[in-house]
């Protein structure tokens, strides 16, 4: 695979006296959880295939302060925001693309009010500029045909409108697109939203992940489609609540097209 | 003699509308209890939203079959009132059928009226079931328990007595007009006004005198419009406020995309202060500078809250909607977006009647909203998935309510869940929610 993943800070490009085209917005999750690491090199690694100048912020990136907003931290919230802004409007960032809706949701509607001003796309969104600009081409490849169902991510969904960015992308690969019957405005959550992430839930009969997995079995996938590190994560662990995770996988969108393109 | 009903219809009326008014001053009064919010921007976008999705009753229809009922109900509702405009004219001048010179248009518009109300009828009546037989899982809720639920059937007894009268009084007209009944015959004897309905109930009047049909029709002339006048007024009292407020509600409602929290202004000043390399924070208040109170961070009780959020509460109808899709509620813990109105709404007229019992002044009772009304649990089992704000066919917006207490409980309490605490901290100390160092965020480049 792929040994060489060129990814360059802005701290990198800037010393050449370059701007790239995006920054590459990584995330904690990204950053750090191992499930959520193979998106972010997914994602990286479509980016050099397709040549897109990008840069990341690497140790200079910080949370954007949305588990803290959530939370009902907004004084923690805003010391992240501002001092994230600093370095971004310090490196004149314009355009920001993510993988994490969460980061995407806050960076792109929270940050502008503080100083913040910029472009900000989802992952998916980016993916679908670049096939669109004919920068990428994908075939449907391994996943033609299987039964694929995308989970929508509360914060890129509902919170944003996005909802057939990540669609497209999938029917690219020639596979056939199940809707569970709750999606789109009616998605139902994973449950990690509202920093419930960090905590554990409280008493009921049920988590919500297991609730959603159940919503996405009813449909009989092969592969359940995510668009968001979190949603990646309580979705992997519904299907292994459930013992399906021999026969059903949740793969990131970026992810399946990386391995279409045998990235 | 002859004058003696207008006189009274005149005083039941004045009655009636003036404690209407009274009662409408006083929930402006409560709405105005909250903090201020600006949404006068973008007032095309509003107008178009206020069309679409309250008279238009585009959310409504999502979900079918109580979507179709209500714009039954709804347009029946709306309709039958240019009726209640004639009725109160011929109540006022001792009038028969004002509008009657309208002709065949008329004839049309009392049809229309009947084959409405006949339809309101049945969707109410169904309606009812749901509520009472069908088992339908958000109006089994326990917020629902007690007189919320009687509220909801009382505005349906409402609604079935009503029209149930509506047509006996066209039914006993159209018998008297057959009759040929001074007053109610027209002058070339034929019949005014046409009656689908009633027509078919007027056959049970056959055999009645004159004298005992005037009776039922003025009776259930007098009912109906009084028993309109109590329902208006009934109206503050109960869930129903939503047939006037989903107007407000919806022309005020957030336009910003629903993923968006308002970044609280309070807070910027601080961390703008804390980042600003030449302040200082020892500098004394400049001379002659008012003493400025600090402000709450958060909401604790409703006079925390936004009017608009307050306007909501009063607004809510207690559909449940937004309670059914919640992910939270549909696992089974307590959290439920409707209960969150219906307490913000229960503790907005506490204080209201604690300011009216006190000369206008509001005097501590040693309540508030959260923990005597809305409890942490609740609060903290919410996703902010949006999804009950989605739901609701008004545009109430729960969430922002959820998201002002817990800001409270965080910033003003410290009462943050240990596990959230640690990840605040590791947010506050490592740029991350995990204890994972900064200094690693680029290490997966090299993990490939």
């Amino acid at each position: 695979m792929s040994e060489t993943l060129k990814v360059p800070t802005m701290a990198e490009y800037v010393a050449l006296g370059k701007q790239p085209e995006v920054l590459f917005w990584v995330g904690c999750a990204g950053s750090f959880d191992d499930r959520a690491k193979k998106i972010t090199k997914a994602f990286a690694r479509i980016l050099n295939k397709a040549n897109v100048d990008f840069a990341v912020l690497g140790a200079e990136e910080s949370c954007t302060g949305d588990p803290a907003k959530r939370a009902g931290n907004e004084f923690l919230f805003q010391m992240q925001a501002v001092t994230n802004i600093e370095v971004l409007n310090g490196y004149e960032v314009k355009k920001i693309v993510t993988a994490c809706p969460h980061c995407f949701n806050t960076l792109k509607n929270e940050y502008p009010s503080l100083g913040g001003n910029y472009e900000v796309v989802h992952h998916t969104q980016f993916l679908k500029s670049l096939l669109d600009d004919g920068r990428l081409t994908v075939e449907g490849g391994k996943f033609k045909g299987k039964r694929i169902t995308f989970h929508d991510p509360c914060y890129l969904g509902r919170a944003n409108g996005v909802y057939e960015a990540p669609r497209d992308l999938l029917r690219k690969l020639d596979v056939e697109l199940v809707e569970m019957r709750k999606c789109k405005t009616n998605g139902l959550c994973c449950g990690a939203g509202g920093a419930q992430m960090f905590k554990e839930p409280e008493p009921g009969n049920k988590d919500v992940n297991i609730e959603r997995t159940e919503q996405a079995l009813e449909v009989k996938p092969d592969i359940i489609a995510a668009g968001c590190p979190f949603c990646n994560t309580m979705m992997t662990d519904g299907i292994k609540g459930k013992e399906k995770e021999g026969s059903i996988e949740v793969m990131d969108v970026a992810e399946m097209i990386a391995s279409a393109e045998e990235l | 003699m002859q004058y003696v009903q207008n006189i009274i219809f005149l005083i039941v009326l004045v009655l009636g509308v003036g404690f209407f008014v009274k009662n409408i001053k006083k929930l402006l009064r409560n709405i105005n209890l909250g903090k201020d919010v600006d949404r006068s921007d973008n007032k095309t976008k509003r107008w178009r939203n206020m069309a679409k999705i309250a008279l238009g009753q585009y959310k409504m229809v999502k979900r079918p079959v109580s979507g179709i009922l209500h714009v039954v109900v709804y347009v029946g509702f709306i309709i039958i009132n240019i009726e209640v405009l004639e009725i109160i004219i011929d109540g006022l001048f001792g009038t028969h059928r004002i509008f009657s010179f309208l002709g065949g248009l008329y004839d049309f518009l009392i049809g229309s009226f009947e084959i409405l109300a006949f339809l309101v009828l049945v969707a109410v009546i169904i309606f009812w079931l749901r509520r009472n037989v069908m088992n339908i899982k958000r109006f089994l809720s326990p917020e629902l328990k007690g007189w919320p639920k009687s509220d909801g059937n009382i505005i349906l007894y409402f609604e079935v007595v009503l029209m149930g009268l509506f047509l006996t009084m066209n039914a006993a007209d159209l018998q008297l007009q057959i009759m040929g009944a001074d007053h109610y015959v027209s002058a070339d004897g034929s019949i005014t006004g046409a009656f689908p309905i009633s027509s078919f109930i007027a056959p049970l009047f056959d055999g009645m005198s004159i004298s005992a049909l005037v009776i039922v029709e003025r009776a259930a002339w007098w009912i109906h419009i009084v028993g309109i006048l109590i329902f208006l007024n009934y109206l503050y009292y109960s869930k129903h406020l939503h047939i006037l407020l989903a107007f407000p509600n919806t022309w005020y409602a957030k336009l910003k995309p629903q993923g968006e929290f308002d970044n609280l202004k309070a807070v910027t000043d601080e961390v703008m202060l804390m980042m600003d390399p030449d302040a200082d924070p020892f500098a004394a208040p400049a001379e002659g500078a008012e003493e400025v109170e600090v402000g709450k961070f958060g909401a604790s009780d409703v006079t925390d809250l936004n009017w608009v959020q307050l306007m909501n509460s009063y607004s809510c109808t207690e559909c449940g909607r937004c309670t059914s899709e919640c992910p939270a509620n549909q696992t089974g813990k307590k959290l439920s977006p409707r209960k969150i109105m219906m307490d913000t709404r229960d503790r907005l007229e506490e204080v209201g009647k604690n300011i009216d019992e006190n000369n206008g002044v509001f005097v501590m009772d040693n309540k508030q909203l959260l923990d005597d009304y809305i409890t942490k649990e609740e609060l903290w089992a919410c996703t902010t998935c949006n999804a009950c704000v989605e739901a609701c066919p008004i545009g109430i917006d729960p969430l922002s309510i959820i998201i002002d207490m817990r800001r409270y409980m965080v910033m003003e309490e410290s009462a943050a869940p240990t596990d959230l605490n640690n990840a605040m901290t590791n947010i506050e100390n490592n740029g991350a929610p995990w204890p994972f160092n900064q200094m690693d965020r680029g290490n997966w480049i090299n993990e490939a």
